[in-house]
């Protein structure tokens, strides 16, 4: 029997798949080996000039890869710690259970930016709430003025808004465990603190690796809340990879030179990833 | 100058008598014009009415509601009720306007008959913008346009862009306070100067140090030096370029302010702009806590609010300042930003010890046809509405609207104390102010507009807030940003900049 007709019910996808993804990439390949910018919109032919321009003479770009790799990294951890513990808390029968569970996925369900915008008037030095009440106190932090804690600023804002998302994952997680393994502890005298050490915990490990492996995907794009925040201030203090690649593409309009950031950027991430998501299977499943 | 205020008021009297009679028609169906009626002109709503553009669309980029978005869309309305043309108005944050009509620009495409944007962007655009027709230009409502807001809206002798708003940087202050004679006694004897409208940057610096931090109004809040635009990305390079101006745009040395126009080396590393950085890292000694991070907006809020007792940037902090709704309505006072007790001259590579003054002719909003656009009639007449005599003597009244003076016939003082209740003494301050900046000065320093001039403006945007942060020291800072721009010029090459380069010098050098 002939199954070539089989090719035919695979077109939509393929075609969705080409226009979708396979499309978008290729041309940002293509891109990024053009000068397209605002005096020269066209895609001509320079070879790797942006690859050897980004990799010998932009160490801005470098600068803010670290700072989103030690924010991100603080974000994440700070959510997955705080998720875990709200999840944990829910999971046993409590009073109020079902307003908890909601109440702590209300930050997910608001609109990041209108919420970072509302953030900022919170940490306003001169006319917040926030430093209003330091102000009992004789001092005044500078929020979103200061080199370190206009960093620090950013992290509150990303772990209030996505905590809950780590939060709904890890519930989801621990209401899916088995009872078995918490009787059988039980029964041997555990306690609440070596039943969630050597029970709760190892159980929970694929699903930690997940959600925290999802968030370091989204909070490695952080963007919005730099933007509205900071806007990468004071000076570069606080500028991620993706606003600088935004400035470069979207400010200064040089298209050519931000698509070969953001591919080199997409590599540099698709490796990290895959070497953390390695070390944290070999941390928490296997040890 | 006097004579021509003179005439100027008679003109706008008599324009108002004239009108008074037919005011209530139009002014009865839009309140909006409340105050003057239709004032005749060729795109008053009298001309407007008589045109039928039944069954045409026009699309509209604009910025977001309120400033600018706001007039436009009430213009579109007002339009469309006039015409019977559908005029479709999308809203877009000011960071975006440039990539949003620049995108389709490239495509070959036309989704928005007019762009509304800022007038820097002239140069990058202009390809792509259809140049004001010949009848628009030479009528009456534009040859009321000072020639400083004509030559920002036309590139080598063409307008490009049509004129709808005007744009300056000047000193706003507390007039309360440096008139007070009790404050001019104790600023005496603790630091032995006078205490006046500050002329030169320095006296400016000394004066915000002094009222710094203490309850000045007894309001019983803290206020505090000055407001200034000082975050990064949000309009900074330009209140930078006001501080420098007068250290650097020495009258004496023409060809290039930000480059030797020569050679296109760039000049923002040069002692001027090192002795202005210093003086800006200064100021966040004397700004509100997190000043830092202050936006436009931040700055229009923060001395519109009475925090502070200088600012400076462009007209909408003062008018907000004067609103009948602020706190300090008529406890302010305009003049001409500071200058300089001394000035650098690149040539002699010397610093001249001399008085120096520059206004800066900053960009400002404007908007444009596109040329791909199939509605050209329709849009000019749009545009040409929006800024009609009674259309913009009405938005020029409201602060958040955004629209600033920018006719020869704005800059009369009656208007503010008439419509506004400004104090005439202030009113007339103010006018003169503005007019000397348009009309009076031979030392005016123009925005740059050259290709990838977002290139150049970012580049600055990041070296100063990396000095105001206290990352980098003024001349580290500058000489970054000057080894950035070298790049820049490389990349798009020195002659396409210099070509462009050469129309604004022309200005600044009155050729």
């Amino acid at each position: 029997m002939n199954f070539k007709h089989k090719y035919l019910f695979l077109l939509p996808g393929f075609l969705v798949l080409l226009g979708i993804l396979i499309f978008p990439i290729g041309f940002t390949v293509r891109l990024s080996l053009s000068s397209w910018d605002s005096f020269f919109p066209g895609l001509d032919f320079i070879g790797l000039e942006n690859y050897t321009r980004l990799f010998t003479d932009d160490p801005r770009f470098w600068e803010a890869f670290q700072r989103l790799s030690f924010m991100s990294v603080i974000t994440v951890f700070l959510q997955y710690t705080i998720g875990f513990a709200l999840a944990h808390m829910v999971w046993k029968e409590i009073k109020f259970q079902r307003f908890f569970r909601v109440l702590f996925l209300i930050p997910m369900m608001t609109t990041p930016v209108i919420m970072t915008v509302i953030w900022k008037t919170v940490f306003h030095e001169s006319l917040g709430p926030v430093n209003d009440f330091f102000s009992l106190f004789g001092v005044t932090p500078l929020w979103l003025s200061s080199e370190a804690l206009s960093k620090v600023t950013v992290i509150i804002v990303e772990v209030w808004q996505w905590t809950p998302f780590m939060f709904l994952l890890l519930l989801a997680g621990l209401l899916s465990l088995p009872k078995e393994p918490f009787l059988a502890a039980s029964i041997d005298g555990a306690g609440p603190i070596r039943k969630f050490v050597y029970v709760t915990f190892p159980l929970m490990a694929p699903i930690s690796i997940g959600a925290i492996i999802i968030r370091l995907i989204e909070a490695s794009k952080i963007m919005d809340t730099v933007y509205v925040l900071t806007s990468g201030g004071p000076g570069t203090s606080s500028e991620t990879s993706s606003f600088y690649i935004f400035i470069k593409g979207l400010r200064e309009f040089q298209f050519g030179y931000s698509a070969a950031l953001s591919l080199t950027y997409l590599i540099i991430m698709i490796i990290s990833l895959t070497i953390i998501a390695k070390m944290l299977v070999k941390l928490m499943i296997r040890s | 100058m006097k004579k021509m205020i003179k005439i100027s008021t008679l003109t706008v009297t008599a324009s108002l008598l004239a009108v008074a009679a037919q005011a209530d028609k139009w002014s009865d169906q839009f309140p909006h014009i409340k105050n003057t009626g239709d004032i005749a002109g060729e795109c008053s709503y009298e001309s407007m009415s008589k045109k039928d553009y039944s069954g045409q669309k026009l699309t509209i980029n604009t910025h977001a509601v309120p400033v600018i978005g706001e007039p436009t869309a009430l213009h579109a309305e007002q339009f469309s009720k006039l015409t019977g043309a559908e005029v479709n108005v999308i809203h877009t944050p000011a960071g975006d306007l440039y990539s949003k009509a620049m995108v389709p620009f490239q495509a070959g495409q036309a989704p928005y008959d007019i762009v509304f944007g800022f007038s820097n962007f002239i140069r990058d655009w202009k390809q792509y913008l259809q140049p004001v027709p010949a009848k628009y230009v030479n009528m009456r409502q534009m040859q009321d346009v000072t020639q400083s807001h004509i030559d920002v809206n036309s590139w080598d002798g063409e307008m490009i862009q049509f004129p709808i708003d005007g744009d300056r940087h000047y000193l706003k202050y507390r007039k309360d306070v440096i008139d007070n004679p009790e404050y001019q006694a104790k600023y005496k004897a603790e630091t032995g100067n006078e205490l006046r409208v500050p002329q030169t940057w320095k006296e400016y610096g000394e004066m915000a140090t002094f009222f710094n931090g203490w309850d000045w109004d007894n309001d019983g809040e803290l206020e505090y030096g000055s407001a200034e635009v000082m975050k990064k990305d949000d309009l900074m390079f330009a209140a930078f370029f006001s501080r420098s101006v007068a250290y650097a745009k020495n009258p004496r040395v023409p060809g290039g302010y930000f480059f030797d126009l020569e050679s296109m080396e760039p000049l923002i590393n040069g002692p001027g702009f090192v002795e202005a950085l210093t003086d800006w890292v200064e100021a966040t000694k004397y700004v509100p806590p997190g000043g830092i991070n202050f936006g436009l907006g931040d700055e229009i809020n923060s001395f519109g609010g009475g925090q502070t007792l200088f600012s400076f940037s462009w007209d909408d902090a003062f008018v907000a300042a004067m609103q009948d709704d602020s706190p300090i309505k008529n406890k302010v006072g305009a003049a001409p930003l500071p200058g300089s007790d001394r000035v650098w001259n690149r040539s002699s590579g010397a610093w001249e010890n001399e008085f120096n003054q520059a206004p800066y002719i900053v960009w400002g909003w404007t908007a444009a046809v596109a040329k791909a656009s199939k509605n050209q009639d329709v849009a000019f007449d749009y545009l040409c509405f929006f800024a009609n005599d009674a259309n913009h003597q009405a938005d020029i009244a409201i602060g958040r609207f955004g629209v600033n003076p920018f006719k020869k016939s704005d800059f009369v003082p009656e208007l503010y104390v008439e419509r506004q209740g400004w104090d005439p003494e202030i009113a007339k301050q103010y006018a003169e102010t503005l007019m000397e900046m348009e009309e009076g000065s031979t030392n005016r320093v123009f925005p740059l507009r050259v290709p990838g001039v977002f290139q150049f403006n970012s580049a600055i945007a990041t070296g100063t807030s990396k000095a105001l942060a206290g990352q980098l020291s003024p001349q580290e800072a500058l000489d970054e940003v000057a080894a950035e721009w070298k790049k820049i010029v490389k990349r798009i090459g020195a002659d396409t900049v210099r070509e462009a380069y050469a129309i604004g010098v022309a200005l600044e050098d009155n050729l």
